[in-house]
């Protein structure tokens, strides 16, 4: 029996990633310098538009797109490097990275060409936040159970409904939406289709969903009676369903999965450099060697897309692998680094304040994106035992 | 994959299928090594992969006998091929003749065992080495000593086996003891030479994680094949919502070891000295996978998996040995912990991405 997919090919960067990186590098420290972002608590999730368009003037955002949409016709293992830098120095990019990861992606693989010269642009510069509007109050996992609808209409379609959860929907520009356009009788899959949502439009009200850290993420967004021009509709008609493979593979492959908890292991690592003890380094050399196993997956990844490859099972690999290793960090940290050591830091040290952010968003990390169940059933598939 | 390297894994998983037969793994339990099993070994050049051209071997580089020695480590091959391998690299590295197998290396706990010393004009060899692989059948072994401070590469032929012992796999691993033995001029490398100790257990290390990551993707298939097979309640195991996820995090262990194993080898191909960091990081994260995924795979087989007649613990009680083998994860884990405290915190990302550069700069 072969299992080729589970073996991650050792793939190395091309030769102008060295200068890529070193460009990134002085960003980064040009930014810091000037107090544009400051490292602590929250890290890269933060929402900072401002940002976003510097970074997209950096031509950073939409890389690998051609060019004549706003991109940069950069190679993935180019993007890669942009994102994996920018990522562990902790900028704040969630202004576009949905957008640049997901949204853009689909749009150039399913939109047509009117989409794409308006909103890849947009997205590439920066400006254009978008939104992942998939689940719904009775919808999870199960995404074929949505009931958020359209129905035909002159032009266009009208949409009712609800979708829960949705990350900074009170920022985006745009929402990326599936609904249900026919009934759901023939097959549980057929009938769904995506939808570009301009967050402006009337017919839209975004409820806020406050989480356990106390911060305002994730929203509730009701549609009532709103309408969407048929230009808005991406690929066909009823055949989203397939497109969401895609959409998987592009948000579950990221080194954004073994990120989440990265300012705390550096905490870590500068108590160790001041107080060394055998405990904390064996735990502290264990963690580093995941994380550098982690990058050699995901540059694998980057590698399998520049090759045309969509690689769902490696990218939920990843993506199950890398939430267990965010949350496992903050755990080691609170226990091997003890309250009374961490209560004895200097007033300005940031252990504190990063631990209590990624101990506290710890347990969303295996929810969303396709929690871990979901992802060990999409291994198992792969391994050809569903 | 370079053609070299096709060939090579070719040539060794066909070899190694036809060689590990029922017979010969029952042979082996019980300590022995199958000479004719070794012959065909050197027959096909396996058995000099690491013999460079000059020193007349066929040309491979070190990346293409590891590719061999993970096949042995997923065919779980009984017979001292890895150990002959790095045997070659210290000879070569101390400018030294090459030697025909079986042969052994040692120290291999990491420390340093063994003495020399010069009297009435010729070399004794002092000091007792213990957990030898394959000690007992090695027509050599190659063993670091020190001189006057230095570091010599010495070849003890026919070495004489104080105590026998073995890991968990039964392979063996036994004690020498030296007091005085006499070692002609010729078998000992100009001192300063060649491997160091802690030089050898990195390579070890390597060693280990490749054969591991082999052993490793073996009980995956071994793992997924039975789940699909066997039945209870009415259909295969592997329909079983438990059963799946379980064998998911399995997939995902052998995976990442797979990754980390292949990282270390490209880094130690390009230039072994220079790859510690990658080595410890490879032994500490294949050797974590390897206790999750036996754990794994022996839950999902029920009792066959705890018989001796059934194939997986030809790899299990390999992964547990090879993993406490050139130091454990938590060692290794240690030395990492160590090095990166030099680099802070604020270093460590520059550290990741470049290990090479920082490992040598951290120790200035
Ligand atoms: C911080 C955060 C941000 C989010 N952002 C967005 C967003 O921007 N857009 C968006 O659309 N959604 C978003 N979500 C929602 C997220 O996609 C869902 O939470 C996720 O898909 C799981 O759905 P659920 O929460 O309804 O859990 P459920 O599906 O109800 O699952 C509950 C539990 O049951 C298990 N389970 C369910 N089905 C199975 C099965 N078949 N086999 C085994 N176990 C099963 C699950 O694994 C889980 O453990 C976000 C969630 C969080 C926490």
């Amino acid at each position: 029996m072969v299992m080729p997919s589970f073996r991650f090919a050792k793939t190395s960067f091309p030769s102008a990633a060295a200068e890529l990186r070193e460009q990134v590098r002085q960003f980064v420290t040009e930014q810091e310098a000037c107090g544009s972002f400051v490292c602590g608590p929250g890290s890269w999730t933060r929402f900072d538009a401002d940002m976003s368009a510097k970074i997209g003037a950096q031509g950073w955002i939409g890389m690998t797109w051609p060019k004549r949409y706003g991109g940069h016709e950069r190679s993935a293992l180019e993007r890669y490097v942009v994102t994996e830098e920018l990522l562990a120095a902790g900028v704040p990019l969630r202004a576009h990275y949905s957008a640049d990861r997901q949204i853009g992606p689909l749009i150039l693989q399913f939109g047509n060409e009117e989409q794409r010269r308006r909103l890849l642009p947009l997205i590439a510069a920066g400006k254009c936040a978008c939104a992942i509007g998939l689940s719904e109050p009775d919808s999870g996992s199960d995404l074929a159970a949505m009931r958020t609808r359209a129905t035909r209409v002159d032009g266009g379609w009208r949409v009712e409904g609800r979708k829960m959860w949705i990350g900074h929907a009170h920022k985006a520009q745009i929402l990326n939406l599936f609904l249900r356009t026919s009934s759901t009788e023939e097959s549980r899959h057929s009938g769904i289709s995506r939808f570009l949502i301009d967050m402006s439009w009337p017919g839209i009200t975004v409820r806020p969903i406050i989480n356990l850290h106390g911060d305002h993420d994730y929203n509730e967004v009701v549609f009532d009676d709103l309408f969407v021009p048929d230009n808005m509709v991406v690929g066909e008609i009823g055949q989203a369903w397939s497109q969401l493979g895609s959409d998987l593979a592009y948000e579950r492959s990221a080194p954004d999965r073994w990120l989440g908890a990265f300012e705390t292991l550096k905490c870590m690592i500068d108590e160790l450099a001041r107080r060394p003890g055998p405990r904390q380094e064996e735990a502290c050399g264990r963690l580093v060697a995941h994380l550098w196993t982690f990058r050699e997956m995901s540059l694998s990844i980057a590698g399998m897309l520049e090759r045309g490859q969509l690689p769902n099972v490696e990218a939920a690999v990843v993506k199950d692998l890398g939430t267990a290793f965010d949350q496992e960090i903050p755990n080691v940290a609170r226990s091997l680094f003890s309250e009374s050591m961490r209560a004895d830091l200097d007033d300005d040290n940031l252990f504190e304040a990063v631990l209590d952010y990624d101990l506290l968003y710890a347990p969303s990390l295996s929810i969303k994106g396709g929690t871990r169940e979901m992802l060990r059933n999409a291994i198992a598939r792969g391994l050809g035992l569903r | 994959m370079s053609e070299m390297r096709e060939l090579l894994v070719d040539t060794a998983t066909r070899q190694f299928a036809d060689l590990c037969t029922n017979a010969a793994f029952d042979v082996a339990e019980t300590g022995s090594l199958d000479l004719r099993l070794w012959q065909a070994l050197e027959d096909t050049g396996l058995a000099a992969a690491t013999q460079s051209e000059a020193r007349g071997g066929a040309g491979a580089d070190l990346g293409d006998a590891l590719a061999v020695v993970r096949e042995a480590g997923s065919a779980g091959l009984p017979a001292p091929l890895a150990e002959t391998l790095i045997a070659e690299l210290m000879l070569a590295s101390a400018s030294l003749p090459p030697l025909a197998g079986p042969l052994s290396v040692g120290p291999v706990l990491g420390r340093s065992e063994l003495e020399l010393k010069r009297a009435n004009n010729a070399w004794q060899l002092h000091g007792t080495m213990k957990r030898i692989p394959w000690g007992r059948h090695a027509h050599a072994v190659v063993a670091l000593a020190e001189y006057d401070g230095k570091n010599a590469t010495v070849v003890v032929q026919h070495p004489a086996v104080s105590r026998q012992s073995a890991n968990y796999a039964r392979e063996p691993r036994d004690t020498m003891h030296f007091d005085g033995l006499l070692i002609p001029d010729g078998d000992v490398s100009v001192p300063g030479s060649g491997m160091s100790v802690d030089q050898l257990q990195v390579t070890g290390a390597l060693f280990r994680s490749v054969a591991m990551a082999g052993a490793l993707f073996r009980t995956l298939q071994t793992t997924v094949e039975y789940a699909m097979q066997r039945q209870q309640f009415g259909r295969p195991i592997g329909k079983f919502q438990a059963i799946q996820q379980q064998v998911a995090i399995l997939a995902s262990q052998v995976a990442a070891a797979n990754a980390a194993a292949d990282a270390a080898v490209e880094a130690a191909t390009h230039d072994l000295a220079a790859a510690t960091f990658e080595i410890a990081a490879a032994k500490t994260r294949v050797g974590e996978a390897a206790g999750i995924a036996a754990a794994i795979a022996h839950q999902v087989h029920g009792a066959m998996g705890f018989s001796y007649e059934y194939s997986l613990q030809r790899s299990t009680r390999r992964l547990w040995s090879w993993r406490d083998e050139f130091g454990s994860e938590a060692e290794w884990a240690a030395w990492i912990g160590k090095t990166v405290a030099r680099v802070g915190g604020r270093g460590l990302w520059a550290f990741v991405t470049s290990p090479v550069k920082n490992v040598s700069s951290a120790k200035t």
